[in-house]
């Protein structure tokens, strides 16, 4: 529990996504836990650029060798860019989630449910009960 | 233990054959220019070279004729040698599928024959032979199904199949390439579909349930007939995945507790081999219900004064072929010699001896391994975990490698999903009590060595001919072929 | 006899181990009212018991042995020479199971590996899943994997009228609950063009056959067209193949197919009446993600050593459950280690032999049926190793009078699948019948020219 890294510069949703925001976009990715509990991420599968999308939508997958998990949209809005090094890179989600190997980037439609996500505290909380 | 082997391509020469064909006899016919293709880059190797690359490859592989190979769900026994004389013969071989039916009468009765003992073993009504595989059975069967309930039953609303946690993946799969909806329904603490749970999902939504019994946990549901029951209640079908039928032949009958419809596998309960991954067989069986559903053709007879003629006919609502032509008849064939080899005391016995055997391993195994469902008596399988006290670090794949350099195959890992750490061991009753007593003590033996040296686990397989493989860079990096010349 | 080692004293034993008296013991679980249900099968017999009845069954049949066989439509006597069963026959790899547990399964992975490597080469696709059941599957799995590339959004289905006609079923079978427009079956037969009029922006994928099932060989310069035709609205170009004919004719991948099936049988397999057969699938590399079947790839070991794994599994059904690309799991891996070693066997020079041979053939017994009065050959065009003839009299009649007075079984009922074609046969011919078989069709053929039908005989006519 203690050697994963938790960031307190942004939000995250139940499902491990994370979700930072700026200005009126928010950028996504998954948290250090999840990349630990994948294992070695093998492929990453990105939305399309302009797909509408709304909070709790599956819009991308990440992979490891033994498992594929979907990554859902932690707001609603439209994505307007992705991170197209990663799918070439895939193991950049294990090296650095919170940095490089960020997924998309999403316009809010209604920055209010950023504040409907959990913080770091709260998130922390998840992780512990799921490790049980 | 010898290195690498050479690929095809890497030990073709060129200008080399290994074949010999007939001369030309007739005049030669002008083949226009623009249908030829520049290149074939196929490998041009001598008979010689050709035989000693794949006997050594065979070399680097393990199978039934070499040992133990307990995996849990997949029913590995023995694989009896005249089966194969059997599908060899001409007779069966050099028939083609489209000949008149007049002219091979006795692979008909073959067929029709084979349907009927399949009936007979499970208490159904009809039998196709048309699916290749357990799951090509399941997808038959859920198709049928569903358009009994859609267009027989006229209820085209019901479109969730309901299935155990502990479900086979094909399950799931299956549902959704049918076009319909997975609901998941947790087991109980004994390891049965938990019936409060279920019946929370029982509505007018519901198509069908589809059940392995025994279960992946290689337990007998011990509300069967209640669950059964309440689908059939709800409006719903049962499904039966016969991947375990080998713990019911001569036992129980499955349509007698139920089931409306399932899929047998021949290459896993009536010793037909698995072929390294197939080919295998999946007829299916079903009630009187859903009979004319079936795929089709399927074999009938008319009996006339002196003789039987077998002829082909498709069933009434037939959901179409699912494959070309009738279904695997060479692994028919090996299926039909075990049953007639057999008989109904045989196959009862096969049924007794796999419990049997899977119980006393049990017995054997829970002394050093936790085996969760313990403390019920298990059928033909049980599932330990590969959890060792003093050794936290050592996981149940690195258990499983560690019984290669012991002469093993692993069991199942890592499934069912809902056991963690799972190691899944199905012995089969082809295997002796010391073969048994051999590999409980081996599993002693690497509990031991986790605690002392777990590198040696770790590290695991040392007599293989090769180490762990990363499978990890194969995913990222995809190399999928190596032919020279082809980018 | 059961094959089960143990002796009742070694039961007893294990029973006072578990704990309990008897065998009966351990069934508690299994309601009691249908407990020990008795079996209506015949007696148990012995290996030579059966063995003899199964030589009767075996006998019953007409086999290729002792008939001249001139029919194909999708199963094909081809020679399959003696290595090909030798290396299957060995049980490393017939008794193994899948290769879940790569340590111990190189040799099923390797051989596997080779035959995508040969099915690429063949088909000069990118890559070649390790099987599936068989052509007809394949093309439906195709069906559904053109689908998946179209994230299920594109409904339409182009289906030339001349793939198969049990490929067509078993594509409508499969997708009876997803949906589809399946369109085309009811196009003018060999018209490419009508076909591409039928792509629009809801298609995902047209699928045409080449030789097709009336035997036609497509060139390269008109598949091209319809694969552009197909890539302008962003279908797939789905290409059924007899892998046979790729032994001189243009590959596929070389007029932009996305997806190449078809029937591996001719690899190496018997006629089996129909199986177990071979179900090659092969596609261009993007589309990897959203394949069906299994793939086994190469890597290395701890020690840096070449190795093979079976590998972006996480498509599968037992990672993917739901969401995988397929439901398969169980495939047809050793008629596809049956393939690797004809192909091996066969390279680049015999399978090209193979083809040419069949062409030769065929082409002779067509001219000679030709100029036969009442028959008339429909294959005006290309055709590969089958052709149509149009018969005097119904097929059926044709085909019993051939097999009861000369031995031979007679091509294909095509009026079964096309009611335009009536009285007419497909004809095969490959490189196992010789001339004196081909030169006795014709004799027979003659003879039903000359009323040996007798008074039922119908002449064509116009």
């Amino acid at each position: 529990m203690s050697d994963y890294i938790f960031l307190d510069d942004r939000r995250y949703a139940p499902t491990h996504e994370w979700a930072k925001v700026e200005g009126d976009i928010a950028i996504v990715g998954i948290s250090d836990y999840a990349q630990h509990a994948l294992s070695d991420v093998v492929y990453v599968e990105l939305p399309e650029v302009g797909t509408q999308v709304s909070k709790g939508d599956p819009v991308a997958v990440v992979e490891s060798v033994k498992a594929a998990e979907d990554v859902y949209a932690p707001l609603s809005g439209e994505i307007v860019e992705i991170n197209e090094e990663l799918p070439d890179n895939p193991e950049w989600v294990n090296e650095d989630p919170y940095g490089k190997a960020w997924f998309f980037k999403i316009k809010m439609s209604n920055p209010a449910e950023y504040d409907e996500l959990l913080d770091v505290e709260a998130y922390k909380k998840v992780v512990e009960e799921e490790e049980h | 233990m010898r290195g690498p082997e050479p690929t095809i391509y890497e030990i073709s020469s060129p200008g080399r054959r290994g074949y010999t064909l007939p001369e030309l006899d007739v005049p030669e016919s002008d083949i226009p220019e623009e249908f030829l293709r520049d290149r074939l880059l196929l490998p041009e190797v001598a008979e010689v070279d050709l035989v000693r690359h794949f006997v050594r490859l065979s070399q680097k592989n393990f199978g039934v004729d070499l040992g133990f190979y307990p995996l849990g769900s997949c029913t590995m026994k023995y694989n009896p040698k005249v089966n194969e004389v059997a599908a060899r013969l001409p007779g069966f071989t050099k028939i083609h599928p489209l000949q008149d039916p007049a002219t091979v009468q006795g692979a008909m009765q073959l067929m029709y024959e084979l349907q009927t003992y399949l009936a007979e073993i499970t208490g159904f009504a009809a039998t196709t032979l048309q699916p290749a595989a357990g799951a090509h059975g399941e997808l038959t069967g859920v198709l049928m199904m569903r358009k009994l309930i859609h267009e027989g039953r006229g209820e085209p609303h019901r479109t969730k199949v309901l299935v155990p946690d502990s479900a086979h993946g094909t399950n799931p799969a299956t549902t959704t390439m049918s076009g319909l909806q997975v609901v998941e329904i947790p087991s109980d603490k004994r390891g049965n579909v938990d019936l409060n749970e279920l019946k929370k999902h029982l509505d007018d939504t519901v198509l069908g349930f589809m059940l392995t019994n025994p279960n992946t946990l290689g337990l007998f549901d011990e509300h069967l007939l209640e669950l059964t029951h309440l689908v059939h209640e709800a409006g719903g079908l049962m499904y039966g995945d016969g991947a375990n039928l080998n713990a019911l032949l001569g036992i129980t009958k499955p349509a007698d507790l139920g089931f409306d419809v399932m899929h047998i596998n021949l290459h896993k309960t009536f010793s037909t081999p698995h072929g390294g991954g197939g080919p295998g067989s999946g007829p299916v069986v079903c009630t009187e219900e859903l009979a004319p559903y079936l795929p089709g053709p399927i074999v009938d007879v008319e009996e006339h004064d002196d003789h039987v003629h077998y002829i082909w006919k498709m069933p009434e609502h037939s959901i179409g072929r699912v494959k070309a032509f009738w279904g695997n008849f060479g692994v028919m064939v090996k299926a039909y010699t075990y049953i007639r080899m057999l008989g109904a005391q045989g196959l009862r016995e096969v049924a007794e001896n796999a419990v049997l055997n899977a119980n006393y391993l049990q017995a054997l195994v829970k002394k050093t391994y936790p085996v969760p469902y313990g403390f019920r008596t298990c059928m033909h399988e049980f599932v330990a975990q590969g959890k060792i006290e003093g050794a936290e670090d050592v996981r149940a794949l690195d258990i499983a490698k560690r019984l290669i350099d012991y002469g093993f195959h692993p069991p199942t890992m890592y499934f069912p999903l809902i056991v963690p750490e799972a190691l899944m061991i199905e012995p089969t009753e082809t295997e002796s009590k010391q073969t048994l007593d051999a590999f409980a003590e081996a599993l002693e033996r690497i509990a031991e060595e986790a605690r002392t040296q777990p590198e040696l686990l770790k590290t695991a397989p040392h007599e293989a001919p090769v180490r762990r493989l990363d499978e990890v860079r194969a995913a990222r990096y995809p190399k999928l072929k190596d032919v020279p010349g082809m980018e | 006899m059961t094959y089960i080692p143990n002796t009742d004293d070694e039961r007893a034993a294990m029973l006072r181990v578990i704990g309990v008296d008897k065998v009966e013991d351990l069934f508690h679980d299994v309601p009691e009212a249908h407990r020990f249900p008795p079996l209506d099968l015949p007696r148990p017999l012995s290996e030579a018991e059966i063995l003899a009845e199964l030589r009767d069954m075996a006998e019953a049949n007409a086999d290729l042995d002792h008939v001249a066989c001139f029919l194909g439509a999708g199963s094909y006597h081809h020679f399959v020479p003696s290595v090909v069963d030798m290396v299957i026959s060995r049980s490393e790899f017939y008794t193994a199971y899948t290769p879940y547990q790569p340590e111990v399964s190189q040799g099923v992975l390797q051989a596997l590996f080779e035959y995508q490597s040969m099915i690429c080469a063949l088909t000069e696709m990118d890559v070649a899943n390790s099987s599936h059941y068989d052509g007809a599957t394949a093309t439906a799995e195709a069906v559904i994997m053109a689908l998946n590339v179209h994230r299920r959004r594109r409904k339409r289905v182009v289906l030339s009228p001349t793939v198969h006609p049990m490929y067509r079923e078993t594509v409508h079978t499969y997708t009876q609950g997803m949906g589809l427009n399946i369109v085309g079956e009811d196009a003018p037969l060999h018209d490419l063009k009508a076909l591409a009029d039928l792509i629009d922006e809801e298609t995902c994928c047209i699928v045409v056959q080449n030789p097709d099932f009336l035997g036609r060989m497509f060139s390269p310069k008109e598949m091209k067209a319809l694969a552009d035709a197909a890539h302008a609205h962003k279908a797939l170009f789905i290409v059924v193949v007899d892998p046979i004919s790729l032994g001189f004719m243009v590959a596929p991948g070389r007029y932009d197919a996305d997806i190449v099936v078809g029937e591996g049988q001719s690899l190496g397999s018997l006629p089996q009446f129909g199986g177990p057969y071979l179900g090659i699938f092969a596609f261009k590399k993007e589309y990897v993600r959203k394949s069906s079947g299994r793939l086994v790839g190469e890597t290395v070991d701890a020690e840096g050593k070449r190795g093979y794994v079976i590998t972006l599994s996480t498509r599968e059904q037992h990672i993917r459950r739901e969401k995988a690309t397929s439901n398969i799991c169980t495939n047809e891996a050793l008629v596809a280690i049956a393939a690797a070693v004809y192909l091996a066997a066969m390279g680049k020079s015999g399978l090209r032999r193979v083809a040419e041979l069949s062409y030769h053939k065929a082409h002779y017994a067509a001219q000679r049926i030709a100029e036969i009065d009442g028959f008339d050959l429909l294959s005006t065009w290309p055709f590969f190793k089958e052709f149509v003839v149009r018969t005097p009299a119904p097929v059926q009649e044709i085909n019993d009078y051939l097999l009861d007075e000369w031995g031979i079984l007679g091509g294909y009922d095509l009026s079964r699948d096309y009611p335009q074609l009536e009285n007419a046969m497909l004809l095969c011919v490959t490189e196992m019948n010789d001339r004196e078989e081909i030169d006795a069709l014709v004799d027979a053929f003659k003879e039903i020219a000359n009323g040996a039908l007798d008074s039922t005989v119908r002449f064509y006519v116009g």
